[in-house]
């Protein structure tokens, strides 16, 4: 478990060194994608268009904010997690399109997305469900919005965050899940449990 | 009781339980922090628990899924109807005012009504107890953790080995998703809606206080000591905390049957209970 401090837009250097359980903190820009800008961005990328956004390097966060508007000026109420397994299927075409090098969410993804992450250099990190103002407290301002016509919780908001975390490594780019892992070790102990 | 003053309480009791969450909550977290060996799962509950402070110090709702609103009443000849509609306005008003993120659609058409409300929403149980207080319980449920109930219908023959059995397959199948450390509220016995129906009142239940009867309490302390040997741990992560209760409700049941309905909480344990008085005083109890 070593600890390590990253700073966007981050290199592939970056994730290649992390392993599974090490924790980050991650300062700078991340976007925050759900369902359906997973498939705007994809969209984008079969027509040839680039999004709104510079993706090289990109950190993609699975969240909806919960938001407010004071003085014009949008501010972060909440910003806790969302399931990221509800985009498994569309994640390793994301991540063929663009150079993306963290995912972070709830949950764990499926192992086409391990794979995936490993073959393009990128990692997936956990963030505490529910945490939802500590994640908040980490956002330093709302640098824009794009898509707002996706709705306030699947558009895509570009924040600037400090000290996001602490994020656990649990997929690495060397192709380990953490989830895989503890998953046998679970089993294991269960069945022993049963047998009794 | 006036209608006005039973939509003040009901307001302030889903306010303050999507902000402060119960003081058995609060230390059973603290404990779970303390005696967590694992460094990951570690990690988990002080993130957890510093979430909570900030968002009783900001004033904010504990998490982003404020959930679903349901009530659970206590008291003597209570006027359902003029209750309902009462609760009704508390939770639009407080769906605005908190704000609380509108949750509640309708199941097919999957149309959100914007205020938390809806047909049978929020969900209201009333229970009669021979008192001159009227007692009232907010609760708020998460997305996240009631996907992850089950329904079994044992084999009888299977008795409480079978309970352990679907307890522990329910728990390894829900992994980090309902948000561990979870409370793991069963309802045993019944027709079927008063088996979840049971589990329901199990969650209302303050943490660390045990089922009345000494078979039911022995075996919400071996569940509990099981579920905590998985290793699943804070958010999955691996780690001896993986549920901070086990509650049982029981009632009779056919007896060809042994149902058992799990309904797991997530630890935004949210429920507020307040005490109303005849002369219109009332106070929170927890
Ligand atoms: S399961 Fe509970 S803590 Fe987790 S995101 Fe849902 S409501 Fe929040």
């Amino acid at each position: 478990m070593v600890e390590y401090k990253l700073t966007t837009p981050l290199k592939e250097e970056d994730v290649r060194k992390l392993s599974i359980e090490d924790v980050v903190y991650v300062s700078g820009i991340i976007y925050t994608a759900r369902d359906m800008a997973h498939r705007r961005f994809i969209e984008l990328a079969e027509k040839g268009q680039k999004p709104p956004v510079q993706m090289d390097g990109a950190v993609i966060y699975h969240a909806g904010p919960v938001v407010r508007k004071l003085d014009g000026e949008w501010e972060v109420v909440s910003a806790g997690p969302t399931t990221s397994s509800r985009m498994n299927r569309v994640t390793p075409t994301l991540l063929k399109y663009y150079t993306i090098r963290m995912i972070i969410g709830k949950g764990g993804m499926s192992r086409e997305v391990a794979d995936a992450l490993k073959e393009r250099g990128a990692v997936y990190c956990h963030y505490t469900g529910g945490a939802a103002v500590l994640a908040a407290k980490c956002v330093k301002r709302v640098v824009k919005v794009e898509w707002l016509d996706l709705g306030v919780p699947e558009a895509l908001w570009v924040l600037e965050v400090e000290d996001f975390g602490p994020l656990i490594v649990t997929m690495d780019a060397q192709g380990n899940s953490l989830y895989e892992k503890l998953e046998l070790e679970v089993s294991k102990r269960v069945r022993g449990m049963l047998r009794r | 009781m006036r209608a006005s003053l039973i939509e003040e309480v009901a307001f302030q009791l889903i306010k303050r339980a999507s902000i402060v969450l119960p003081k058995d909550v609060k230390s059973s977290l603290q404990k779970a922090y303390e005696e967590e060996t694992s460094k990951l799962g570690k990690t988990q509950l002080k993130a957890i628990i510093d979430n909570i402070t900030i968002a009783e110090r900001l004033n904010s709702p504990v998490c982003q899924d404020t959930g679903i609103v349901s009530f659970f009443i206590k008291g003597r000849s209570l006027d359902h109807k003029a209750l309902e509609e009462s609760l009704r306005r508390a939770t639009i008003r407080a769906t605005k005012e908190v704000p609380l993120r509108p949750n509640a659609v309708h199941p097919l058409t999957r149309k959100n009504s914007g205020d938390n409300t809806g047909l049978h929403i929020p969900g209201v149980t009333l229970m009669y107890e021979d008192a001159d207080y009227v007692d009232i319980t907010a609760t708020l449920k998460g997305g996240g953790s009631e996907n992850m109930s089950a329904l079994y219908m044992i084999p009888p023959g299977e008795g409480i080995e079978g309970v352990k059995r679907v307890v522990l397959e329910t728990i390894v199948n829900a992994g980090g998703q309902p948000c561990p450390p979870t409370v793991v509220n069963i309802g045993i016995g019944g027709t079927v809606d008063l088996t979840f129906k049971l589990a329901k009142m199990a969650m209302i239940r303050p943490l660390g206080v045990r089922h009345p009867e000494e078979e039911v309490a022995r075996l919400e302390k071996e569940l509990l000591e099981l579920v905590n040997s998985t290793g699943i741990g804070p958010m999955g992560l691996g780690g001896r905390t993986t549920a901070l209760d086990v509650k049982i409700e029981y009632a009779y049941c056919h007896t060809a049957s042994l149902p058992v309905g799990i309904n797991l909480q997530c630890w935004a344990d949210r429920r507020a209970t307040a005490r109303i008085y005849p002369d219109g005083s009332w106070k929170i109890l927890n």
